[in-house]
């Protein structure tokens, strides 16, 4: 049963969105603040998920989106203004996972939970971890170091590394990232796959505005290396 | 004729007039007292050098009595000639005196005349010898005298006449020109500031100087130019405000629908076993709950066109993909020409929303078969979605793309939220495209949306 904290500062949203969760099968623990919601996760109440409003009284969405990813790597979903440019980028840019426009029904937001909760797939047995220049990728135990310390990655950086490094060198539309790693429809916004690359490589890479692990391919996406 | 060509020919006209006026007078009057003062001097002192002669010697007049004559009339600087019947002495050529003369002195009258000679002037004067007592002496006498240094002032004056004409002239040009740029200044101020507020620059204003006609015309151009920018300010504050109460009315909305759509899936479960009434009118809530968050997100949608904060989210697509998605997703029977490897760099998601309400307005409106059609033409790329329906009613045409409009008032609201078509089109406009309605000849509508492919793509260009 999937713990979800829900930070959502009006009560109507907050009570609707619980009930749905709840009714899919979700514990569900739902506050009003950002300050309520990084002191339950100090007091070590560990949700698998964090639900977040980006417009909140006191501290702000994304001010709390930061910290708690700084703190780790728990999967965060925001919920933002419909298609409020702005906001989506600054909510990926602050580390949020994946976003959720208001008003959705419950089953996008479930969607998108479960996404972000995918197991990691596996996509061949490796015994040995991969080496790539200074950087090493284990994914059995889904660790990635670089000149031997490890890399706190997110979630969804983490899953996106990996489905760009099984096949060094092949080139991949933003489109298809989106349906491999987010778990979206074609349609997604590939604007996620945007602010997680360069979430990425502000970790991964010695210089992240000149990439060579996460590489751009000008009309036609992303590739991995070649080193 | 420009009017500073019109002003500089008006200058030079009355300077031309005035100049020939002033100068060609002065010029004639001067003129003809020198010439009346010399030709009285000349006259006089012949004369006198003639009653000289008086009296004269009472024999016959020979040729010899002539010859004196003429030397004592002759003087320093001239020469004389002096002639009775037929007999002619003196120094002077008797060609320069004219029949006239001669006519006019054997009348017994005191004559005179300018006349040329071995190229210079000379005034001639004749006249009659008298004997005492009154009777005719039957002796003329001419005088030769040089008339060149009264001829010399007169050519100088007349020279002087055309320097001052002509100076006067030019003067008047630059004046002319002064004038002309003078006038002209605040017409150009004028036709700059009209210009500039024709553009939409409502703030342009003439400097007014001065206080003549054109300052009237510069101020009254100053009034309504700042009328019209109050009246367009008052109306742009008065759409801003519309359009704000809009957004606002749209967000404030946005919050209890959040909490309304979020349980409407709680509801689709629970009531699809609810009997009767109480599960059909909770059906009826979860339905119009969806159209009014759809209604809603349509509006927040162009309120954000409207504020300019919609943006493009671009990527690089193989728009065929892109178009085979929407018509999956949303289940539509179609006949589509889709060629692969058509890439264009746009916003997948925007063309998404296009192509989803034009094809589900063709499906709804038209008839079947409906048909997609997707090519590059130039730079451009066009998708083409036509059905074999009646087409579009020609008064409808010109409003398919207005927001809330109706071609049918008769039709419910039920058919979408009225902006579908609007909002297509702003997306084609955000994309620095068109979409564009029309009837096909053999019937039935075709909307084409064309939007530019992009930059140049280039494969394999790591950056």
């Amino acid at each position: 049963m999937p713990r979800v904290l829900l930070i959502e500062d009006d009560e109507a949203v907050r009570e609707g969105l619980s009930l749905a969760l709840t009714y899919q099968g979700h514990a569900v623990t739902a506050v009003r603040t950002g300050e309520e919601g990084l002191d339950l996760l100090a007091r070590g109440d560990n949700p698998d998920v964090v639900v977040l409003d980006l417009m909140l009284p006191g501290v702000d969405g994304f001010e709390v989106c930061r910290r708690i990813r700084a703190a780790g790597d728990l999967p965060i979903i925001m919920l933002t203004a419909r298609n409020d440019d702005i906001d989506v980028v600054a909510g990926l840019e602050a580390g949020a996972d994946d976003y959720v426009a208001k008003p959705a029904q419950a089953r996008v937001l479930e969607a998108r939970i479960r996404a972000v909760l995918r197991r990691f797939a596996v996509s061949q047995p490796s015994v040995q971890t991969e080496r790539y220049g200074d950087l090493t990728i284990d994914r059995d135990g889904l660790v990635v170091t670089r000149l031997g310390r490890p890399v706190a990655l997110a979630p969804t950086e983490l899953r996106l590394l990996l489905e760009l490094s099984a096949a060094p060198g092949r080139v991949m539309s933003r489109q298809q990232l989106l349906e491999s790693v987010w778990d979206q429809g074609y349609l997604g916004d590939s604007r996620l796959v945007d602010a997680c690359v360069q979430r990425l490589r502000s970790k991964v890479e010695d210089d992240p505005a000149a990439p060579v692990y996460v590489q751009t391919v000008r009309g036609f996406g992303y590739r991995f290396g070649p080193l | 004729m420009t009017l500073r060509l019109r002003l500089l020919l008006s200058f030079a006209f009355i300077s031309v007039f005035t100049a020939v006026a002033v100068a060609g007078a002065g010029y004639v009057r001067a003129r003809d007292a020198i010439v009346q003062r010399a030709q009285d001097r000349a006259v006089t002192e012949t004369t006198n050098r003639v009653e000289q002669l008086y009296p004269l010697p009472a024999r016959p007049v020979d040729a010899l009595v002539l010859e004196r004559i003429a030397a004592r009339v002759s003087g320093r600087e001239g020469d004389a000639l002096a002639t009775a019947h037929g007999v002619t002495a003196g120094s002077m050529n008797p060609s320069v005196i004219t029949p006239e003369l001669r006519r006019h002195v054997s009348f017994g009258y005191v004559g005179w005349q300018r006349v040329s000679h071995a190229g210079r002037v000379w005034l001639v004067i004749g006249m009659q010898l008298r004997v005492s007592g009154g009777g005719e002496s039957g002796i003329e006498v001419y005088a030769l005298r040089p008339f060149t240094s009264e001829a010399e002032v007169i050519d100088e004056l007349a020279r002087n006449a055309w320097l001052i004409g002509g100076a006067g002239l030019v003067l008047a040009l630059a004046l002319g020109l002064l004038a002309a740029q003078g006038v002209l200044r605040p017409v150009r101020a004028l036709r700059m500031a009209a210009f500039q507020l024709g553009q939409g620059d409502l703030s342009a204003r003439v400097p007014v100087r001065g206080r003549d006609e054109l300052t009237d015309v510069a101020s009254t151009f100053n009034s309504t130019a700042a009328s019209l920018e109050h009246h367009v300010g008052e109306l742009r504050r008065m759409e801003a405000d519309a359009r704000r109460f809009v957004a606002d009315v749209s967000h404030e909305l946005r919050t209890p629908l959040a909490a309304m759509t979020a349980v409407t899936d709680v509801l689709d479960a629970e009531t699809a076993a609810l009997p009767g009434v109480a599960g059909q009118a909770a059906r009826l809530v979860n339905r119009e709950t969806q159209n009014l968050t759809r209604l809603v997100n349509d509006l927040i949608e162009v309120t954000r066109f409207d504020s300019g904060t919609a943006a493009l989210a671009l990527d690089d697509v193989d728009v065929a993909e892109v178009v085979r998605a929407t018509l999956r997703l949303r289940g539509f029977e179609v006949t589509a020409t889709l060629p692969d490897g058509v890439r264009a760099r746009l916003d997948p998601r925007r063309l998404d929303v296009v192509v989803a309400n034009l094809v589900g307005n063709a499906v709804r409106h038209g008839a079947p078969p409906v048909t997609v059609r997707l090519a590059v033409d130039g730079s451009w790329l066009v998708i083409e979605v036509a059905d074999s329906g009646p087409g579009l009613a020609e008064e409808v045409l010109p409003h398919v793309f207005a927001r809330f409009y109706k071609a049918d008032s008769a039709r419910g609201r039920s058919e979408g939220s009225g902006l579908g078509l609007a909002i297509a089109w702003e997306n084609a406009r955000l994309h620095g495209g068109t979409l564009t309605a029309a009837n096909r000849p053999g019937g039935g509508a075709v909307f084409t949306l064309r939007l530019p492919v992009g930059e140049p793509l280039r494969a394999g260009g790591a950056a």
